[in-house]
């Protein structure tokens, strides 16, 4: 829970978390360094000084830690931890359902965790699917479209094993696909950035939400005309945000965008933790207010009512989650977290 | 800062030439000068006319494909020096720096570089998006340039390219852009004669008072976008490298770029863009302010 300057408690959803094994004893070859070294390039360069792990601290921490980060020091209520396997990068892979599941049963409550799968396994991406539901029972996924696999150099969400796949998210339920369409996996001659294909299947898959994290960066613009178009496409802030911090004008500019195009019931906050944590983010959010000139021009604004909706509600309302119900049952099941 | 230079053969000027070609190689998806990215780490020219090129990038995944198009640069480019024999760009901590550099060193295609995973066409696709967003983003500064200058709208959007020609522009990034913004509405063919429209959209048609706010938001869209990407990159380049060992061009090359700002881009000389675009290159700071 975060409580504002003046007093007012505001319910936080952060809608892109992660429990991942980056460290070098999990490591499979260069690309899993790589990989993490990536990760790392994206907290420094963003992060205030005084937030910055070591590099160590980065690659694998405690969920323990996670915890800590997220819920004492962090106001966070819920998160949703995102499942990203990489197993050609990590022997254990860098962080699996199962990995993930481990983390979040010690607060239960806490955590909605999120499958991943991969429609190039064709059959088998099927079976996997009604694995995640029927185990974990995940209410989303998460894909990278841009992902190397064997010969593959990344896929489309149009590809017809990816229909299949959809077609099978929707009728199990699996309702939040969450897509990864930004930098750091690999895209060689097909422009996997592109987020067009997203267009296609938002239309025809009225029953599921497309959360296009980093809100399509590096093609906001592009996502914007498409997020414009189609009901059931969102964008996660994720690596926008930080900019909040070390160029609080362009990330007045991004969100402003973002209200005009997209609006405030479509963004979902989200820390990107281990890449950030959510305190700062959070009470920079709360307290940021877009310079008047930005505001005239874009005609927007953030107002008290849209940073609720961005910081959880928007996020409830995808999940199902019954806020005052919720408020109730974490009040009356503390956290039991070893102090760090 | 510039330590990793080697010594220069054939003088200061030719490795200023050399620097001035490399400042005219974009990075497709920020249009800015990988020289001003701090991209670039080094360059040298032996007695026999090589130049060896040593560049890198802010992540060991950046897409090899934009890669492929900058190393495809460099070579362009300053293969149209004179003294210039061989170019030999080399990719540093990257993915695909192995296959990058053996294709820029035997003249490879995209394809035959990457022919073991099967790539598939070329890059023109992606050449040609890029292009299209570098355009919008050029033709946006220019026409707030020219907005800040107190021109009407009806008078922005019947304006000719002689009109665009002739006006100063006070602004700096408009002033920047002016002749980066000429260069592609020459390229695209949007506009020969000197009394074509200055400002169009993409597909040639005209703008009207009306239709230009919505066609000005779709520009700052993609402006936006792309000053987002630029500060990513440059924050993940310092984090990689350390802010201590971006490269700069020496002070001749400074000196040679500064001596382009009066360069007159009135569609003299060979095909004026060259021109224009030296001028548009002049070094930026190599961390972007915060605005």
């Amino acid at each position: 829970m975060y409580t504002t300057p003046d007093g007012e408690e505001v319910f936080i959803i952060d809608g892109h978390t992660h429990f991942w094994d980056g460290s070098p004893e999990n490591q499979k070859n260069i690309h899993g360094k790589q990989f993490i070294d990536c990760f790392y390039g994206y907290h420094s360069s963003l992060s205030p000084k005084d937030k910055l792990w070591t590099r160590e601290q980065f690659a694998k921490y405690s969920a323990d830690k996670m915890y800590h980060d997220l819920f004492v020091d962090g106001p966070d209520d819920m998160a949703i931890v995102q499942s990203t396997y990489l197993k050609d990068f990590y022997k254990n892979g860098f962080n699996t359902i199962e990995r993930n599941h481990e983390m979040a049963k010690g607060q239960p409550g806490r955590f909605i965790v999120n499958g991943a799968y991969d429609p190039r396994d064709g059959e088998e991406a099927l079976e996997y699917i009604h694995f995640l539901k029927e185990t974990y029972d995940v209410k989303g996924v998460k894909l990278y479209t841009a992902e190397w696999k064997g010969e593959s150099r990344g896929w489309k969400l149009t590809d017809p094993n990816s229909y299949r796949c959809l077609e099978l998210c929707q009728k199990l339920g699996i309702t939040n696909v969450h897509i990864h369409k930004g930098p750091t996996i690999i895209p060689l001659d097909k422009d996997a950035f592109d987020v067009h294909d997203v267009d296609h299947v938002a239309t025809d898959f009225q029953g599921l939400n497309f959360i296009i994290e980093h809100c399509g960066l590096p093609r906001l613009d592009d996502f914007c005309w498409i997020a414009v178009q189609e009901t059931n496409v969102y964008g996660g802030l994720a690596v926008a945000l930080p900019f909040i911090h070390s160029r609080p004008r362009y990330f007045a500019e991004v969100i402003s965008e973002l209200l005009f195009w997209v609006g405030e019931d479509k963004l979902l906050f989200g820390s990107d933790y281990a890449i950030w944590t959510p305190r700062w983010l959070v009470e920079k959010f709360w307290n940021f207010e877009i310079p008047e000139d930005i505001k005239q021009e874009h005609g927007v604004d953030l107002t008290r009512e849209a940073k609720r909706k961005i910081l959880g509600l928007n996020a409830a309302r995808l999940y199902n989650i019954d806020v005052e119900a919720q408020k109730v049952r974490l009040k009356n099941s503390p956290l039991a977290v070893a102090a760090e | 800062m510039t330590g990793a230079m080697d010594t220069p053969i054939g003088g200061d000027t030719r490795v200023a030439a050399l620097w001035d070609g490399l400042s005219r190689v974009m990075d497709p998806e920020l249009d800015e000068s990988i020289v001003d990215l701090g991209f670039v780490t080094d360059v040298s020219l032996d007695a026999a006319g090589r130049v060896d090129v040593g560049f890198r990038l802010p992540t060991y995944w950046c897409s090899p494909n934009f890669a492929f198009l900058m190393v495809d640069d460099i070579a362009r480019e300053l293969a149209r020096l004179p003294f210039v024999r061989e170019v030999r760009p080399k990719l540093h901590d990257h993915m695909a720096s192995d296959e990058v550099n053996r294709g820029a060193h035997l003249g490879l295609s995209f394809a035959e570089t990457f022919e073991a995973f099967e790539v598939a066409g070329t890059l023109e696709d992606l050449r040609e998006t890029f292009h299209r967003k570098a355009f919008q983003r050029r033709q946006e500064a220019v026409i707030l340039g020219l907005r800040r200058a107190g021109w009407s709208d009806a008078a922005i959007v019947t304006a000719d390219l002689a009109t665009l020609d002739r006006v100063v522009l006070e602004d700096g990034e408009a002033t920047r852009q002016k002749p980066r913004y000429r260069e592609l509405l020459l390229a695209r063919g949007l506009a020969l004669m000197p009394g074509d429209r200055a400002f169009v959209t993409l597909e040639g048609a005209a703008l009207t008072e009306a239709s230009l706010p919505a066609h000005m938001r779709a520009l700052r869209a993609v402006r936006i976008n792309m000053e987002a990407n630029g500060a990513i990159c440059r924050g993940l380049l310092d984090a990689r490298y350390g802010e201590t060992a971006v490269a700069e061009p020496p002070e001749a090359h400074a000196n040679a770029a500064r001596a382009n700002e009066t360069h007159a881009c009135g569609g003299g000389g060979k095909s004026c863009c060259g021109g224009c675009a030296r001028q548009a290159s002049a070094p930026q700071p190599a961390a972007a302010p915060d605005l």
